[in-house]
């Protein structure tokens, strides 16, 4: 260790190392550690108005996690069915969202990496790339006005008389899984991509002239070797979509709430800052158990999706 | 099974480069066949065509027979090689050679009972466990061949595939290549640029330049017998004396060179003589065909030296079996070569000397000037 120092010191000299070094210090501790930090000591202190802070009012309790399965303070008689049905509806719909991503963005990376040349591939690319120069609230209310009643979806089908009402895109949820799959798309495609690319490419040459058909050349040998790419790119999809706000608020329905709506309101509605908290921290902590016993499941280690 | 492989007028184009032009060759079923040729003169770019990856612009290609326009890679009788192997680095060593049976649904008992005969004869037994990454390049190569014998290739397809291993090993891997073609039987169609592995292994090699194949025949043939310039000067050493053909008979031309009037072998290409009086030529003489034309050497030669130039000199090399000698000839700025057995004896010459070389008109041949091989 002292030698890795010692090494990263002479390589960028004085100035530098104690430049990087600061920065990268700064940052993991002013913008991760310390917010974070807050976060935790909120979630779990009584909630008391900003003037009583740092009083004894504002002593250490666990009651807004409790709050979070009981429904109350105080008993556990019942279960707080509200607040985890939207939970775990936001868990699986954030699944959910992942799954189709993986499905849409492994062959369109694979075709990327493998199949487009030149021109076409550039192409594909920057109109990948392009639509998302767009800012998200914009996406979203583009698609709320893409799916709503009179919008251009309806209208279509309607005009193929596939259906003689307009369907109700946004209080089904359609509208709402799609925009969220759509958001997040590059970040699966790109990981994907990466990993798919490094791929020799004579391995897959090699599978077809021993006689493999395409899936199982996909199985054994493509999907094996983008198992990181895979990984980063669900992970990161999967946290990104449970964690979403503009999009649940703009295209859901009224009677789906996002769990993140719940957060929201805790903090900008009820002014209940501690509970907003340890809701908060909640879900990042069940996001990031999910994650690791997802990448247990599928063998997959926390190095190699750094690569 | 074994099968046989022709190409028929095969033409292989990508847009205006032509990589591969007018290929007939016929492949005897069960033999050991090589395509000879510098790096980029469309080697894999044919085995590519025979494999299935890449269909011929124009042309046929069959095996035992059958045409095979259509027909994918994964359908084709043949197991190709890869020059890098591309064995599969995330499945063990019996996973990867057993992975043609997996895909024909065979069970996991039947699979692990091949891998195991296979690795018996590629001499890797009990390694079945390991990763590829945990095996030398030798045990790899080996590997790669287990992978495409356990398809039942009628026709083994190898890329270049020694050309990772180091010397010794390249060399002990020839052998072992040989010895397990003779024992499986089937067709192998070997790509290399080393003319050492073309001539020691093959039973029929093919000499290609720049996308043309330039002679086909067995390793003596090549050697003793070039129909081309191209051949003459890639496959083994030649001395080379350019000039213009004094008299051109069915046997026998006569060629003026500025080292003297030389009489060499008419080369005949198809059954006909390539050479007329007047036309520009081309003589090799290989270094272990040249002599020292002494008063005392000539006596004893078995052959007469029919051809005698003067020559100084330059430089002699000791490689202990072999004397190599270089010397300066008029008319010649490469140093023509000359090879003697070490017979314990001295050379008998000195660098600066004055000699005489001979050489026999049999084992001296003349072609049409055209493209020599890059040194
Ligand atoms: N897919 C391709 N597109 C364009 N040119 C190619 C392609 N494949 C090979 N070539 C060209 O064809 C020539 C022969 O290549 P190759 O068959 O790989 O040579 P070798 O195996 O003898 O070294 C080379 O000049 C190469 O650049
Ligand atoms: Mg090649």
């Amino acid at each position: 260790m002292t030698a890795y120092w010692h090494n990263f010191f002479r390589k960028h000299g004085a100035a530098l190392s104690v430049f990087l070094l600061a920065s990268v210090g700064f940052w993991i501790f002013m913008m991760i550690i310390l917010p974070q930090a807050f976060m935790l000591d909120f979630s779990l202190r009584a909630n008391v108005p900003p003037p009583k802070w740092g009083t004894d009012a504002h002593h250490y309790t666990a009651e807004h996690y409790r709050y979070m399965l009981y429904g109350s303070a105080q008993s556990t008689d019942s279960y707080n069915f509200v607040d985890l049905s939207v939970f775990a509806r936001t868990i699986l719909a954030a699944i959910f969202v992942t799954l189709i991503d993986l499905a849409l963005c492994y062959p369109v990376a694979y075709y990327l990496a493998h199949a487009a040349t030149g021109g076409w591939r550039r192409l594909m690319v920057l109109s990948l790339i392009v639509p998302f120069w767009v800012n998200e609230l914009l996406r979203a209310f583009a698609f709320k006005i893409m799916f709503g009643s009179n919008g251009i979806i309806n209208n279509a089908l309607m005009w193929a008389g596939a259906i003689d009402q307009p369907y109700d895109f946004i209080r089904n949820s359609v509208a709402l899984y799609s925009g969220l799959s759509y958001a997040y798309i590059l970040l699966m495609i790109f990981p994907i991509y990466n990993a798919v690319e490094s791929l020799d490419r004579n391995q897959i040459e090699a599978a077809r002239d021993l006689g493999s058909p395409w899936w199982r050349i996909h199985k054994r040998v493509v999907i094996p070797h983008a198992k990181p790419g895979i990984t980063s790119g669900c992970t990161m999809v999967f946290m990104l979509t449970a964690g979403a706000l503009a999009a649940p608020q703009i295209l859901g329905g009224p009677s789906s709430l996002w769990f993140t709506q719940i957060i929201y309101q805790a903090f900008n509605q009820a002014g209940n800052w501690a509970r907003g908290s340890a809701y908060a921290i909640i879900l990042l902590i069940v996001c990031i158990l999910f994650v690791l016993f997802m990448m247990r499941v599928f063998k997959v280690k926390l190095g190699e999706i750094a690569r | 099974m074994s099968a046989d492989v022709q190409l028929h007028d095969v033409w292989i184009r990508f847009g205006e480069f032509v990589a591969a032009r007018e290929a007939n060759i016929h492949i005897r079923e069960g033999e050991f066949f090589s395509f000879l040729g510098p790096s980029g003169c469309g080697k894999t770019t044919l085995l590519r065509a025979v494999s299935g990856f890449l269909e011929p612009s124009r042309g046929r290609v069959l095996i035992g027979g059958r045409d095979m326009a259509g027909i994918g890679p994964n359908k084709r009788p043949t197991a190709l090689i890869f020059q890098n192997l591309a064995l599969f680095p995330l499945m063990t060593v019996w996973e990867n050679i057993t992975f043609a049976l997996e895909v024909r649904g065979a069970g996991k008992a039947a699979r692990r009972k091949k891998a195991d005969e296979l690795l018996e004869l590629i001499a890797l037994p009990g390694q079945g466990e390991k990763m590829v990454s945990e095996l030398s390049g030798g045990q790899r190569q080996r590997v790669a061949i287990a992978r495409a014998l356990a398809a039942e290739p009628d026709v083994l397809l190898l890329d270049e595939p020694l050309s990772a291993l180091d010397l010794k090993l390249r060399q002990h891997m020839r052998t072992e290549l040989r010895a397990i073609q003779q024992r499986v039987g089937i067709t192998f169609i070997y790509i290399t640029h080393d003319q050492g592995e073309a001539l020691t292994m093959s039973d029929h090699v093919a000499v290609m330049s720049q996308g043309v194949i330039e002679q086909v025949g067995d390793g003596n043939t090549i050697y003793n017998r070039p129909e081309s310039a191209f051949v003459a000067s890639f496959v083994g050493e030649n001395n080379l004396f350019s000039g213009a053909v004094a008299e051109a008979g069915e046997e026998y031309v006569t060629v003026d060179t500025p080292a003297g009037r030389l009489r060499a072998r008419h080369a005949r290409r198809n059954g006909k003589g390539q050479l007329a009086a007047g036309e520009p030529a081309f003589v090799f003489v290989r270094p272990e065909s040249l002599k020292f034309a002494g008063a005392a050497a000539s006596s004893e030669s078995a052959r007469p030296l029919g051809n005698r130039i003067s020559a100084r000199i330059h430089q002699q090399e000791f490689e202990g079996n072999l004397w190599q000698v270089f010397c300066g000839v008029e008319g010649s700025d490469k140093p023509v070569k000359l090879s003697m057995v070490n017979d314990g004896e001295s050379i008998g010459h000195a660098p600066g000397e004055e000699v005489t070389l001979g050489f026999n008109a049999d084992l001296t041949v003349a072609l049409p000037q055209g493209e020599l091989a890059a040194e």
